[in-house]
């Protein structure tokens, strides 16, 4: 049976990269060709079986009605095919040199868990505060408890002989503009809540942001935070491409994705899911996919690690210091972890910034400081006051906008390479709404 | 006694009480947020209710906050649908009849016909205005600007009914 955590090892023992798209279709021809040419695509390719969001939400007669009127969902609908069919999408396809994972963003996630288990496959993504914060309204109670049964669910595949791998989608949140302590905090946390249920095979996420050395120091926070936490297990780190508002131009775009890969190498992350330049306004084709997976693969293997990129990483590290500190206070809080983490929320002990769930204290604020890092304008309850920097003024809503577009700006702003001189600009249509298709 | 004993008159020159929410199939939250800290710095107070709440969920807590103002955003391109039944919905409802209410973002997948078309199905379906993204914010902050100065002066405590809009 394929391992995920196997064959990430793997490729890290001889020195590539892992690159992963985010691909889901509806049309299982579509679904499978795609699976089949990412799968070539790079010396180390994971494949993408993302799922649509009615089955993400769990409205499985909305995924039916809409596949028997010919309506393309944004994703596989795992839970409403027939197990024929997806035997049939995936036939030949998963191995030890091409494990598939299933992406989703369920708060409900036992259902998906199950037909992925049915299916022979055995790693998915998620977590109990990461999918279900950003998306919608489902209790934090009640998703705390989904993603129990769920990890229970995957854990079991290991009496099987399987070796069943989760990854924490701790380290996106809103996509941007969270501070990257609180981000590593909370992948952190989900990977161990994923370890007390049971998994031995975790990756832990962080997404790129806004400043390549705070970005570095995050995913090295990460490491040794994963090293300090999970005994006895089969980790790595995972990074996710910017997940804010894209660069428009293509040379914007493309240097975002490579300095996305060569962050991975000189960080120490071994897997890279990479973005390609449609998503922030489509469902990206399998062409689009497979070319963003070359530019990423190559761009690595173009960088080279530095000597000490390996988990001991002991230098004075900011993000290492405020995600120490809130894991250790949401650890006190309770010996059950479940119940740590809605303690937690409750206390505002983690509270996400601009995070509009009815359950997140919503007191933190963010922004970007004049360096380009991201840090607080207002830790709320956070119990990071020793260890944070100075805070910085309330954001306006201009403020905002410049916020979430800066990545956007500099990456289309700078000039692209064997191109005219001078900075190009992108098309000037700029108003508020503009930016909020993230 | 019509009128819910929290609704007390306020000071017509402060600050508005506004509601932005998003609608039941939009997980858009940045939209919310910028709108959120928009009225915030034109000095209103606001009760942000999130993406993907349920229709019940918004006029429910506009029966319960009382809002100046109802906003809602939406950017998925499938908001008029669920904005045209929420308004009716509103309408319904007594206490929610006069609540000055606005929808805005990009509400359909189609180019200008289709925004003509919706502008008129929203406005009659109860919206007192509607914003298409196109347009930039100029239209809306002088819609909430313009409610501001335009409001009823308060009404003595105990005057009863009809003191609402």
């Amino acid at each position: 049976m394929t391992s995920f955590g196997r064959f990430v090892a793997a490729a890290r023992a001889r020195g590539a990269l892992v690159v992963q798209p985010r691909m889901g279709f509806s049309d299982p021809a579509r679904m499978r060709a795609g699976l089949l040419a990412t799968k070539g695509a790079a010396d180390a390719v994971a494949g993408t079986l993302t799922i649509d969001s009615y089955t993400r939400v769990g409205d499985e007669p909305a995924a039916v009605r809409a596949l028997n009127a010919d309506v393309p969902l944004n994703g596989y609908p795992i839970t409403s095919y027939s197990p024929l069919t997806s035997h049939w999408v995936l036939d030949g396809i998963p191995g030890p040199d091409f494990p598939v994972q299933v992406r989703h963003g369920s708060a409900s996630p036992q259902r998906i868990v199950s037909a992925l288990a049915r299916l022979g496959l055995t790693a998915t993504e998620g977590g109990p505060i990461s999918y279900c914060l950003p998306y919608g309204r489902t209790p934090l109670v009640d998703s705390v408890r989904n993603w129990q049964q769920a990890c229970e669910q995957l854990a079991a595949l290991r009496d099987i002989g399987a070796a069943p791998h989760l990854e924490s989608f701790g380290g996106c949140m809103l996509g941007q503009l969270c501070p990257p302590g609180l981000l590593v905090a909370i992948s952190a946390l989900e990977a161990l809540f994923f370890h007390r249920a049971g998994l031995r095979s975790i990756s832990l996420s962080y997404t790129q942001q806004t400043n390549p050395t705070q970005d570095r120091q995050a995913v090295r926070a990460l490491r040794r935070l994963a090293a300090e936490l999970l005994p006895d297990t089969d980790w790595h780190v995972v990074l996710y491409t910017y997940m804010g508002v894209y660069p428009r131009t293509p040379h914007g775009a493309r240097a975002l994705l490579e300095r996305s890969a060569e962050l991975a190498v000189r960080a120490g992350a071994d897997r890279l899911i990479v973005k390609t330049a449609a998503e922030a306004h489509r469902i990206p084709t399998v062409a689009e996919n497979t070319h963003a997976l070359r530019i990423a693969a190559r761009a690595a293997a173009r960088t080279t690690a530095p000597a000490r990129a390996d988990g001991h990483d002991r230098t004075d590290n900011p993000v290492y210091a405020e995600a120490r500190a809130l894991v250790d206070a949401v650890l006190d809080l309770d010996a059950d972890l479940g119940k740590a983490l809605l303690a937690a929320f409750e206390h505002g002990y983690l509270d996400v910034p601009f995070c509009l769930h009815p359950d997140n204290a919503g007191r933190t604020r963010s922004h970007i400081d004049a360096a380009g890092r991201i840090t607080w304008s207002d830790i709320g309850a956070l119990p990071i006051g020793r260890v944070s920097a100075p805070r910085g003024a309330r954001l306006t809503a201009g403020g905002l906008y410049d916020a979430l577009t800066y990545v956007q700006r500099r990456y289309d702003e700078a000039p692209a390479p064997r191109s005219a001189p001078g900075p190009q600009h992108p098309a000037d249509d700029e108003h508020a709404h503009d930016l909020l298709e993230v | 006694m019509t009128q819910p004993a929290q609704s007390a008159p306020r000071d017509p020159s402060g600050p508005l009480d506004v509601v932005v929410t998003g609608l039941p199939s939009d997980a858009h939250t940045w939209n919310l947020v910028f709108m959120q800290l928009l009225l915030e710095d034109l000095g209103h107070h606001v009760v942000n209710l999130g993406p993907c709440i349920a229709q019940d969920e918004i006029v429910e807590s506009c029966c319960k906050y009382q809002p100046d103002l109802l906003v809602v955003s939406s950017v998925n391109g499938h908001g008029f649908h669920d904005a045209e039944q929420l308004v009716r919905a509103l309408r319904a409802r007594w206490e929610l009849a006069g609540l000055p209410a606005v929808v805005g973002g990009k509400l359909g997948v189609h180019g200008a016909e289709g925004r003509t078309g919706h502008r008129r199905r929203l406005l009659s379906a109860g919206f007192d205005a509607v914003f298409h993204d196109e347009e930039g914010l100029a239209p809306f902050t002088a819609f909430v600007t313009a409610l501001a100065a335009d409001r009823p002066p308060p009404v003595p405590a105990g005057a009863g009914e009809g003191a609402g809009r």
